[in-house]
């Protein structure tokens, strides 16, 4: 590597440079001369608004939730491993914890049994956060669609910004579709909380039939439960 | 111990002798019935025990490879899949049918334990209800689910509910006093040491380990009902890859060319049969360079260098996969009577790419030896705990790297041979210690033997002559086997016996079809290993177990 600025940059930007340096005098170590420095010209600040500053920041960083689930999760450790290698853009680190993670990705099919806790796990991680849907079974329940346990889509319970497609996705296309994510966040969008035909209610909250008044002796009135209405599911 | 001093029941030079086991068994024998692989014998859902017993201890038995329960229009049945750990190729069914009104059948789980859980799943499933079993509660499905999903009266659209609920601690009552108390943890279902979606709820006396209990179907994706919704020809192949998807879907999808190849009775060109031996073997190392790496992460907890270069390893294999299948991990390259196509061209430069690729094997497997095995921190961590004796390791049914790391030598590449491994020059790895240690050793062992075989079909592909490159044998557009034929195969998957049963119904889809899972058996055993060990034993024990939620789950 070389110290030097590209010639395009210093070229372009060689009058502020002489200003800058006049300003900062003889003695900086050249390696201090970042390109975002150079663009900044002789200026050493931008005016901008600060939502639009907080968006760019979140973009640039992002901590992954470390979210093991099937077959793409495998696909999702090589994306975070070497020759990939996700930390490149800004949004690698994958964090055990969901209070630490701005980033879910859904690696793989979601079946009943695990909703409730995905669900869990995704409110457990503080705003503004983010979700990934990795591969088909996230998206629509993929091969298993037609399964008597599988959930069509991670978005009937969580709400969903990329989805990426594949079964699994390869590791360039989890990249793509992470940078996309971190395009949408820099313009401030993000897809609306809305209420998801699969969300954890109280048990005494559900409308009484045939398989609530069933349960009823196995359930506390006050227990979460998540009812699914496969007949309705699209 | 008494079969050491005599012969096995049954057991003449020429194989099985049925006749002689019916004689052992006298009048509980009420039937036979004939599958390909094995004779069936119908007992009564009474007698189970006994007869199960008597197998075991008389004739040698000592493998319950396999349960299955399905329905039939007039009964419930369950078959018990026998063979044993010395002589892969004896085996034997017993088959027992249940009423279809009141399906209750005697428990195994007194005979062999992992009859426990594999009974727990075919009640969870298909609705049959095992007297005297120890713990009959659903398994895979949430404990609320109404009905059972493979049973004939089915309904997917009823709604139904899952509970959210808080756990409780099994052990607070008799381990509570004035002194002492028990702490109930949970660790999954999301938790970075649980490869997957596990949960274990564990009870802690202390430090220690007092109570263990995997609470697995968070991975359950009705693969066995897929299976049976599709057709044999070409929609079944590409859900055995999803089942074992640590890049060792051509072992998966070999259990089901197998199968369906003994079935529908194919003949496979022997081209094809090395082509898939070389696949096989690639997609071992490449599944155990994951279990190598992630064990690692489990014992140092960082994604640090050996992670990372098993994943770089992983890689290179990855792409000469991709070159030969199309695919990085969903190969769906097999078909029934050969592969899919042939080696992708140039050749050279394929196997070119492959002998690359085996030569800096030696050098990349010192480097792990440096930063693994020979490392005091590691060796202090993992050797003698998560022992598993070998008594136990059979009764469990545990298979593959875990078997063979408690001195059970048994491997079906070599004693039930299939493909062409036995025209290869290979050994089968064992390990005596029985410990986290032990297991971490024979896979990276294996990894060795593995390029020896993918060295030898290299050689033997690039002589091939090339007008006798036939790569699929001649198989009809539609299969339709007799029908209520049955059958039960295995094959070697990475984590040890992949097997399948499959009845043909007269249709051109299976009619039943049950996966026996080795991850499933073996984390079966993970209770008596990690009892009374310290909480970070279990999670290295659980790393060294290599179990693969999709598969353990189906």
């Amino acid at each position: 590597m070389s110290n030097e600025p590209r010639d395009a940059i210093s070229g372009s930007t060689d009058p502020q440079t002489k200003t800058r340096e006049a300003r900062i005098g003889p003695d900086l170590d050249n390696r201090f001369n970042s390109k975002l420095r150079e663009a900044f010209g002789s200026s050493p600040f931008i005016l901008t608004k600060f939502d639009k500053f907080m968006n760019w920041v979140r973009g640039s960083s992002m901590f992954m939730l470390q979210f093991g689930i099937a077959c793409c999760s495998i696909e999702m450790m090589h994306t975070y491993a070497v020759k990939h290698d996700l930390d490149r853009f800004g949004s690698g680190v994958p964090r055990a914890s969901p209070r630490q993670a701005d980033v879910m990705i859904v690696p793989g099919t979601i079946v009943s049994k695990f909703a409730p806790r995905m669900k869990r796990v995704y409110d457990q991680m503080p705003e503004p956060k983010f979700v990934v849907n990795m591969g088909s079974c996230a998206i629509s329940g993929g091969p298993f669609q037609e399964g008597y346990n599988v959930i069509k889509g991670a978005e009937e319970v969580i709400p969903v910004d990329i989805h990426v497609p594949g079964c699994p996705p390869r590791p360039e296309a989890l990249v793509y579709g992470v940078v996309k994510l971190q395009e949408r966040i820099a313009n401030g969008e993000s897809s609306p909380v809305t209420v998801k035909p699969y969300e954890l209610e109280q048990f005494g909250d559900l409308e009484q039939d045939e398989l609530v008044d069933k349960l009823a002796a196995e359930i506390d009135e006050e227990d979460l439960v998540m009812r699914y209405n496969w007949a309705d599911s699209p | 111990m008494s079969l050491q001093e005599r012969q096995p029941v049954g057991v003449t030079e020429d194989g099985l002798d049925y006749d002689a086991l019916a004689d052992l068994l006298g009048d509980r024998v009420i039937g036979r019935e004939h599958h390909l692989n094995a004779e069936g014998f119908v007992v009564r859902p009474t007698d189970v025990e006994e007869t199960l017993e008597l197998l075991r201890d008389e004739a040698g038995f000592d493998h319950l490879s396999c349960l299955t329960a399905q329905e039939y229009e007039d009964r419930y049945e369950s078959i018990y899949h026998l063979t044993k750990y010395d002589d892969r190729t004896q085996e034997l069914s017993v088959v027992v049918p249940a009423d279809p009104e009141d399906p209750v059948s005697e428990s195994a789980a007194g005979v062999y334990e992992t009859a426990n859980w594999h009974e727990r799943e075919a009640y969870d499933l298909v609705g049959v209800d095992y007297d005297d079993h120890p713990d009959l509660r659903r398994i895979l499905l949430p404990e609320t689910w109404q009905g059972h999903p493979l049973a004939n009266d089915y309904h997917q659209d009823r709604p139904q509910l899952v509970p959210f609920q808080e756990h409780k601690n099994p052990l607070e009552d008799d381990h509570h006093d004035a002194e002492s108390d028990t702490m109930f943890l949970n660790i999954g279902p999301h938790h970075p040491a649980t490869h997957g979606v596990l949960h274990l709820k564990t009870t802690l006396d202390g430090e220690q380990v007092a109570d263990v209990d995997p609470d697995i179907g968070y991975l359950h994706r009705c693969e066995e009902q897929m299976a049976q919704q599709g057709t044999y020809r070409h929609q079944i192949m590409p859900y055995p890859d999803r089942w074992d998807y640590a890049s060792a879907g051509l072992l998966n999808e070999w259990a089901y060319a197998r199968v369906a190849e003994d079935l529908n009775d194919i003949e496979v060109p022997e081209y094809a049969q090395v082509i898939r031996t070389m696949g096989a073997e690639l997609c071992r190392i490449a599944a155990h360079m994951l279990a190598v790496g992630t064990f690692a992460l489990d014992i140092y907890g960082d994604f640090t260098a050996i992670f990372m270069y098993a994943m770089r390893d992983r890689e290179k294999v990855q792409n000469i996969l991709e070159d030969l299948t199309g695919q990085r991990m969903m190969f769906n390259y097999f078909r029934l009577g050969g592969v899919v196509w042939d080696l992708p061209e140039p050749r050279e430069e394929f196997f070119e790419q492959t002998r690359d690729f085996l030569d800096d094997l030696p050098e990349t497997l010192e480097e792990y030896h440096d930063l693994i095995t020979n490392n005091e921190i590691f060796q202090k961590r993992v050797i003698d705990t998560g022992v598993l004796d070998p008594e136990d390791a059979k009764s469990y049914g545990c298979t593959g790297p875990v078997a063979r790391a408690s001195g059970i030598d048994y491997d079906l590449r070599r004693d039930d041979p299939y493909g062409y491994y036995d025209e290869l020059d290979w050994d089968v790895i064992t390990e005596n210690g029985g410990d986290n240690y032990s297991r971490f050793l024979v896979r990276m062992q294996e990894v060795e033997q593995s390029a020896r075989i993918i060295e030898q079909c290299v050689d033997l592909l690039e002589d091939w002559p090339e007008d006798e490159r036939t790569i699929q044998s001649n198989v009809p557009r539609t299969l339709k086997p007799e029908p209520d034929t049955e059958t039960y195969r295995a094959v070697e998957g990475a984590k040890g016996e992949l097997g399948i049963y499959v009845r043909s119904d007269g249709t051109d889809k299976p009619g039943r079809f049950k996966i026996r899972s080795p991850c499933f058996s073996n984390l079966s055993a993970l209770e008596s290993m990690s009892e009374g060990e310290y909480v970070p034993d279990l999670v290295a024990t659980l790393g060294s177990l290599d179990v693969i939620l999709g598969e353990v789950d189906r």
